[in-house]
C-alpha cells in the first residue's frame, strides 16, 4: 500500500462523529478605517504619507537604483525589470501596487498581478507600496471576501518592513527583507 | 534525561534563568493586551476551535480535497508517513535538482524529523535562516522555543558567536549590528541556492493553497529566487476555505507574540512558470494521535507558542528541559504518544494551573491532557515506582499496629533524615521546597486527648 492509501486509511479507520462547521460572521473592526489602518502600519515601523509627501522624499532621496511598478509613479522607474529576479539583487527601491488595506492590521494585499517578479517586495532594500485611499477594509474576514475566489498564483500580506526580534527579543528592523516600508494613499 | 533533571542544569545559571522567566512573561503579557483589544477575541478562539474539531472529524476527505485542488494547481504532492520516508522524499528532489546546498526557513516539522543531520550526512548544506534558528544552528543546537527559537541565549554569548563564526567586531553585542551581519551572510545564501524549503502554517482544502507567516521574509526570500520550493505540511495543518484563514490569520500573531498580525502572510497557489512547488504531507505519528480520542484536539494546535510563554514550568525550566521537538506544555502532550517512555516526565513538569488553556487560541484543553496523560503513564510503566510505594503502604494499612507505629516513626523520622536523603536528585519536589514541620502528636493520640 502507498503511503497515501496507508496514511487515509488509518484516518479512516478511526471512529469520529462529524463536528459541525461553523460559519465565519462579518467581524467590524471599531472607528475610522483610515485611522485604524495608519495606526496600526506606524506601530509597525512603517511610514504612511501622501502623495506630496512621497514625492518630497522621493526628491530628497538618493536612490537611482528604482523601479516602479506603479502608474502613477512611473516616472521614478530607472531599473529595466529584468528576467531573472536574481539581478535584482541591488535594487533600492520598490514602487508597488497594494490592492486592499487592512485595518485592523495594516495588511496589504498584493497578488501576482501586482509583482512582475515574486521576489520584489523581498529581495528590495526598500519597499514603496501605493494604495488608493478607498481600498480599505475592517477586517480579515472582509479582506478574505474581497479576494474572492479569483485564482492567482501567489498573492501576500505584506504589513510591514523585515523585522525581527530574536536577539534578547530587542526589535531590529531590516532583517532579510525589506528594510523599510512607505504606504503612500492617493 | 528527566524533566526535573534538565531543569536542574537550566536553573544552574540563575540570572539567566531569571531573564528567561520575565522576557516569556513580558510576550505573555504582549499577548494579553492585544486580545482584550478584539471584543469578538473569546468568539475567534471558539470558532477555530470548532473550524479544527470539524476538519480533524473529516481529514480524509479534507486532505483528498486538498491535494486535487493543489495538483490541478501545479502543485507536486507527497505523502510521507514518517520522518524518515519524509527526508528521503527531500533527498530525492534534491538530487533530481543536482542540488547540494538548501535554504529553509522556520519549520518544526523538519525539526521533528531531523531533516538536517539527514541531509548534512548527505552531502548537502542546510542553512537556517530565520535568524533565530540560524542562531542555534551555528550552536549545533534545536531551537528552544517554537517562536522564538534563541530565546535561552543572551546577546553576549551570540555576540561572540558571530565574531567567531561571521567575524563580526569582537564584544559588539548591539542586536542590530548584530542582525545586519547576519542579513549580508545570509543574503549571500539566498542567492545561490536553487531550492528552499519552508514548513506550511495552513493548507486550505478549498483552493489547494498554502500559507506561511513570517516576520523577516526568510520564506518568500528563499522560495522566490529558488527553482524549486518544497514545503514540509503536517497532516493536521488543513483548514476547510479560504475564508477560514481571516480566522486563523487573526489570532496567530496576537497568540505568538502579541502584534496583529505577521509582516509577511503568503498565499502559495501555484508555481512561477517554469519553477516547481513540491509539498509533502506528513504523518509522523498524527494518525496515531488521532486515534488517541483523549489527546485527539492536541493536533488543532497551530504553533503560537503562547502556552510557552505562559508556563510558569516552561519559564523556568527552558526549552531543552523538554527534550523534545515541540517543548512545553502542548509538547508534553504530544510528545508521549511518540514515545511514551522516552517522554515520561513531561507531564508531570506542569503545574496543571490551566494557564495554558486559557491563552490557547484553539482551545485546547491542554492541563486537562497533561492530567490524563499522567495516568496513562502511571498505568502502563509506572510500575516500578508504584510498586514500591504501594508495597509500603498496603503493609502498613494491613495491620493498624503497623500504621500507628508508622505514624510516629514518620513524625520523628521526618526530623531526624537526613537532608541529603530529602533533597535528592530523585527526589525532584525536594527542590526549592522545605518539608513541613511535623506535629509534636498524632491525630489519633490529638482526638483521644480532646474527646469529651
Ligand atoms: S497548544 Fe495552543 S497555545 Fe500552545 S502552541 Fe498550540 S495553539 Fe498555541
Amino acid at each position: 500500500m502507498s503511503s497515501r492509501e496507508s496514511i487515509l486509511q488509518a484516518i479512516r479507520s478511526i471512529p469520529r462523529a462529524e463536528k459541525i462547521l461553523p460559519d465565519t460572521p462579518d467581524f467590524k473592526s471599531q472607528g475610522e478605517l483610515g485611522v485604524l489602518f495608519t495606526k496600526a502600519l506606524e506601530a509597525n515601523k512603517a511610514e504612511v504619507m501622501d502623495r506630496t509627501q512621497f514625492e518630497e522624499w522621493m526628491e530628497k532621496n538618493q536612490s537611482t537604483r528604482v523601479f516602479s511598478y506603479s502608474e502613477d509613479f512611473q516616472k521614478y522607474s530607472s531599473v529595466i525589470l529584468p528576467e531573472d529576479p536574481h539581478e535584482l539583487e541591488n535594487l533600492q527601491l520598490a514602487i508597488l501596487e497594494g490592492q486592499f488595506g487592512v485595518a485592523e492590521n495594516g495588511a496589504i494585499w498584493l497578488e501576482d498581478k501586482e509583482l512582475p517578479h515574486r521576489a520584489i517586495p523581498f529581495i528590495t532594500e526598500h519597499l514603496v507600496i501605493v494604495l488608493n485611499k478607498t481600498n480599505l477594509v475592517d477586517t480579515m474576514h472582509q479582506a478574505y471576501q474581497q479576494i474572492g475566489a479569483n485564482h492567482s498564483g501567489f498573492g501576500v500580506f505584506i504589513a510591514g518592513p523585515s523585522k525581527t526580534a530574536d536577539i534578547e527579543q530587542s526589535l531590529v528592523i531590516g532583517a532579510h527583507g525589506a528594510k523599510s516600508l512607505r504606504v503612500v494613499m492617493i | 534525561m528527566s524533566h526535573p533533571q534538565a531543569a536542574g542544569e537550566f536553573l544552574k545559571d540563575q540570572a539567566k534563568a531569571k531573564w528567561h522567566d520575565e522576557t516569556l512573561w513580558f510576550v505573555r503579557d504582549k499577548r494579553d493586551r492585544i486580545s482584550k483589544t478584539i471584543p469578538e477575541w473569546e468568539d475567534l478562539r471558539e470558532l477555530a476551535s470548532q473550524i479544527k474539531d470539524h476538519v480533524l472529524s473529516k481529514l480524509d476527505s479534507y486532505l483528498e480535497e486538498f491535494e486535487r485542488n493543489a495538483q490541478k494547481n501545479g502543485i507536486k504532492i507527497h505523502w510521507a508517513k514518517d520522518a524518515e520516508e519524509h527526508n528521503q522524499i527531500v533527498l530525492s528532489i534534491l538530487q533530481e535538482q543536482n542540488c547540494t546546498a538548501i535554504v529553509k526557513s522556520k519549520s518544526i516539522l523538519t525539526e521533528e524529523c531531523h531533516l538536517n543531520p539527514f541531509l548534512e550526512k548527505n552531502g548537502i548544506e542546510v542553512v537556517d535562516t530565520d535568524l533565530g534558528e540560524r542562531i542555534v544552528q551555528f550552536l549545533n543546537q534545536p531551537p528552544s522555543h517554537i517562536v522564538l527559537p534563541a530565546i535561552h541565549l543572551k546577546k553576549g554569548e551570540i555576540s561572540e558567536l558571530f565574531h567567531e563564526k561571521l567575524q563580526t567586531e569582537k564584544g559588539n553585542e548591539d542586536p542590530a549590528y548584530l542582525t545586519h551581519a547576519a542579513r549580508l551572510h545570509l543574503r549571500e545564501k539566498f542567492l545561490s541556492a536553487k531550492v528552499a524549503i519552508t514548513g506550511v502554517n495552513f493548507g486550505v482544502a478549498e483552493t489547494g493553497e498554502f500559507v506561511v507567516c513570517t516576520n523577516e521574509g526568510n520564506a518568500d526570500m528563499g522560495v522566490h529566487l529558488a527553482q524549486v520550493h518544497i514545503a514540509c505540511m503536517g497532516i493536521e495543518k488543513i483548514i476547510p476555505r479560504r475564508k477560514d484563514l481571516g480566522v486563523f490569520l487573526r489570532l496567530l500573531a496576537r497568540s505568538a507574540t502579541g502584534q496583529p498580525v505577521t509582516n509577511y502572510n503568503s498565499h502559495f497557489r501555484s508555481p512561477s512558470a517554469g519553477k516547481e512547488i513540491h509539498l509533502i504531507l506528513v504523518d509522523n505519528g498524527r494518525t496515531a494521535q488521532l486515534a488517541r480520542e483523549k489527546f485527539r484536539n492536541s493536533l488543532k494546535c497551530i504553533r503560537c507558542g503562547a502556552c510557552m510563554n505562559t508556563c510558569p514550568i516552561y519559564r523556568r525550566s527552558g526549552g531543552y528541559s523538554y527534550g523534545s521537538t515541540v517543548p512545553g506544555p502542548i509538547g508534553s502532550i504530544l510528545s508521549p504518544g511518540l514515545d511514551m517512555k522516552k517522554y515520561s516526565t513531561l507531564p508531570f513538569a506542569s503545574t496543571l494551573c490551566g494557564s495554558c488553556s486559557d491563552v490557547c487560541p484553539v482551545k485546547i484543553n491542554i492541563h486537562e491532557q497533561l492530567y490524563e496523560w499522567r495516568q496513562e503513564i502511571t498505568k502502563t510503566h509506572g510500575e516500578l515506582g508504584k510498586n514500591l510505594s504501594m508495597k509500603l503502604a498496603s503493609g502498613i494499612f494491613k495491620s493498624p499496629l503497623a500504621y500507628k507505629l508508622s505514624g510516629s516513626l514518620m513524625r520523628s523520622a521526618l526530623k531526624t533524615l537526613p537532608k541529603s536523603l530529602i533533597y535528592h536528585p530523585i527526589n525532584s519536589w525536594g527542590k526549592g521546597r522545605n518539608l513541613p514541620e511535623t506535629p509534636q502528636e498524632s491525630f489519633k493520640d490529638w482526638y483521644k486527648k480532646n474527646r469529651k
